[in-house]
């Protein structure tokens, strides 16, 4: 059985449609994996709740199934985790906050519904930084999450606990959200790949709103193939969130082969569909071509003082992008320098409205108060937010308020027009892909940035995605002093086929010096 | 721009926030440095370039202004701080105190 944990997640479902490995014994498997680690607040701290027993329990019920001719899914027997900002049932959904403490959704988010549809077990809900605002789970209200590679560091954030546990071996696949990094960078921190989605592609249903123009769930996975399995899973249109898009969703696994789109018919791709996949089950033997491809290097994600060992690793990744057949193409985003003060107006202004109904009136914590309903909603709200939360909304009540709308607020979406038109400009002129490091640094050690700006800073190659709403994904590229380093591949537009097709090639390609 | 005490207590106050007298110093200051770091985009041009207005060159679809409620797995006396008769109560407001006491 141990043999099938350090599998992908494609083979681990193969494996129990082909009754060659039991659900429950998978999901004990993790349970023990996670106890080994220890991910309780006096070790890791990475999950915030968790049922063993009911766990085992959902999956001795597949275990009954697997003898019927009942379709399992593409994820049948896949233990993951899920951050605790999405709603699920029966496992808490606190949002790493005080105010949600014990708090137990009464629905699920349609991402956990597709995932258990699909034959996912969610094992447990994971650390993060409080409402997800944070870039190191640091401000979680029950503790800072560490991170397995080093647990003198953080493990970025704030999807630092669903980061970890992949990274640490307990699931092959977690949920996390993103609203200006905060699945890419926990991704490069830990050393594992993480997806943002292109805005529309994943439904928000069951997603805790930080600011919603900007938030998108996304995946983890242990590699690139865990993680493009995940998306086509949880990825399409939702009725109960109109920001979804009618798109179709391609097999975004399919681009392991290095082929463009493939057609409807494709008898490859059908096959894929139903789990039978013709991908391999390992991550492919060798590098895919990537004959065709154009790779834009934007020169605004490569500053002079841009830390040079994460320097050379991107450039190593380059040489090896350009051997697969890729051109790389020297590129310019200008409005990126910009990026940092409109998103730290944004997702504040959004943040502030998006938290107010958190009250103390229809769920969460109430605060005694004798001073009337007034007095209730200012103790509830005081005691329920920790610093950060109340940095932001206090933020983003002043740039929303009278006097300063215009000067803050609506400079900010005009300047957020002319970064999504940086995107444009430059994937309309015959780039497929863009190629970045994730984040300036690698993992920072526990309490080592105090000033809320130099956290905030931690978002400075990834927050222009979420502005843009272009998909961005990280996977490891190789580290420095021992700390995984992340690589961004870019892509325009509901073009997660070839952000996917660049990553599976590079990571067949960098192999083990990914994490070396 | 720099902000001050008084500003904080008033967006306090705005944002339902009990903030603790001993924070507010600190967060003048923090806020003041933050937006200290916005004033560059100041200095960009956008005399002529729109407010972004939604996400992705489509923006949202509009669709019929339809929707069926989720079906909650458990009932609202379940988590809610208080209910009575399928309403939630909470505490007076002060306001009707006043009136009352001035009645």
């Amino acid at each position: 059985m141990t043999a099938y944990t350090e599998l992908g997640a494609a083979a681990i479902a193969s494996g129990v449609r082909a009754r060659e490995a039991a659900p429950a014994e998978l999901v004990k498997a993790a349970f023990e994996r996670a106890r080994h680690i220890g991910v309780d607040k006096n070790a890791l701290n990475i999950f915030l709740s968790s049922d063993e027993k009911a766990s085992v329990e959902e999956a001795e019920e597949m275990n009954e199934r697997i003898d019927s001719a009942t379709d399992l899914g593409v994820l049948a027997g896949v233990p993951v985790a899920v951050k605790d900002n999405i709603a699920t049932l029966g496992l808490t959904t606190s949002c790493g906050s005080r105010i949600l403490e014990g708090y137990v959704s009464p629905y699920e988010a349609t991402a956990v519904r597709r995932l258990r549809a699909h034959g996912a077990f969610v094992i447990a809900k994971t650390n993060m930084d409080e409402f997800a605002m944070g870039s190191s789970t640091e401000n979680s209200a029950f503790g800072p999450a560490k991170n397995p590679v080093d647990v003198r560091c953080v493990p970025g954030g704030s999807s630092g606990g669903s980061a970890a546990a992949v990274a640490a071996g307990i699931v092959r696949i977690a949920l996390g959200s993103e609203t200006g990094g905060s699945v890419r960078q926990p991704a490069a921190f830990c050393g594992v790949v993480g997806v943002k989605p292109t805005y529309g592609r994943v439904s928000r249903f069951g997603l805790v709103a930080f600011a919603s123009s900007l938030d998108q769930i996304g995946v983890l996975g242990r590699t690139v193939d865990d993680a493009a399995l995940a998306l086509e899973v949880i990825a399409g249109f939702d009725e109960r969130d109109s920001t979804t898009a009618e798109a179709d969703v391609p097999l975004y696994r399919m681009s392991a082969l290095g082929r463009p789109v493939p057609q409807a018919l494709d008898p490859d791709m059908e096959a894929t569909r139903i789990g039978r996949t013709p991908v391999p089950l390992a991550p492919p033997p060798g590098p895919a071509t990537l004959e065709g491809i154009v790779i834009g290097k934007p020169r605004e994600y490569f500053p002079a003082d841009l830390d040079p060992a994460i320097r050379d690793l991107c450039e190593r990744s380059f040489d090896r992008l350009r051997a697969m057949g890729a051109v790389i193409r020297d590129v310019s985003l200008p409005r990126t320098a910009l990026a940092i003060p409109a998103y730290y107006i944004i997702a504040p202004a959004e943040a502030s409205s998006n938290l107010a109904r958190f009250d103390g009136v229809r769920y969460g914590l109430r605060a005694a108060a004798d001073r009337g309903l007034q007095d209730m909603y200012e103790q509830t709200r005081s005691r329920g937010f920790g610093p950060e939360v109340t940095r932001r909304v206090l933020l983003g009540t002043y740039v929303l308020s009278a006097g300063y709308y215009d000067a803050y607020y609506k400079k900010a979406q005009a300047v957020r027009t002319l970064i999504a038109a940086d995107f444009s400009d430059v994937f309309a002129s015959g780039v497929h892909a863009l190629f970045t490091p994730t984040a300036p640094t690698t993992a920072f050690r526990l309490g080592a940035v105090t000033d809320p700006y130099e956290m905030y800073l931690n978002d400075i190659f990834t927050a222009t995605a979420n502005l843009a709403g272009v998909p961005a994904m990280s996977i490891p590229i190789g580290r420095v002093h021992h700390l995984p380093v992340g690589g961004q591949v870019i892509a325009a537009h509901f073009d997660e086929y070839n952000m996917f097709r660049v990553a599976y090639a590079l990571e067949a390609s960098l192999g083990a010096e990914a994490h070396a | 721009m720099a902000v001050t005490r008084e500003d904080v207590m008033h967006i306090a106050k705005l944002a339902r926030l009990g903030v603790d007298p001993a924070t507010v110093d600190s967060l003048t200051r923090e806020l003041s440095a933050i937006l200290g770091h916005m004033d560059v985009l100041a200095q960009t041009d956008t005399s002529a370039t729109p407010p972004a207005e939604g996400v992705g060159s489509g923006g949202t679809p509009l669709r019929p202004d339809v929707g069926a409620a989720p079906s909650l797995d458990k009932p609202l006396e379940s988590f809610a701080p208080a209910m009575k008769d399928g309403f939630f109560i909470v505490p007076r407001l002060a306001t009707h105190d006043d009136s009352r006491g001035g009645a």
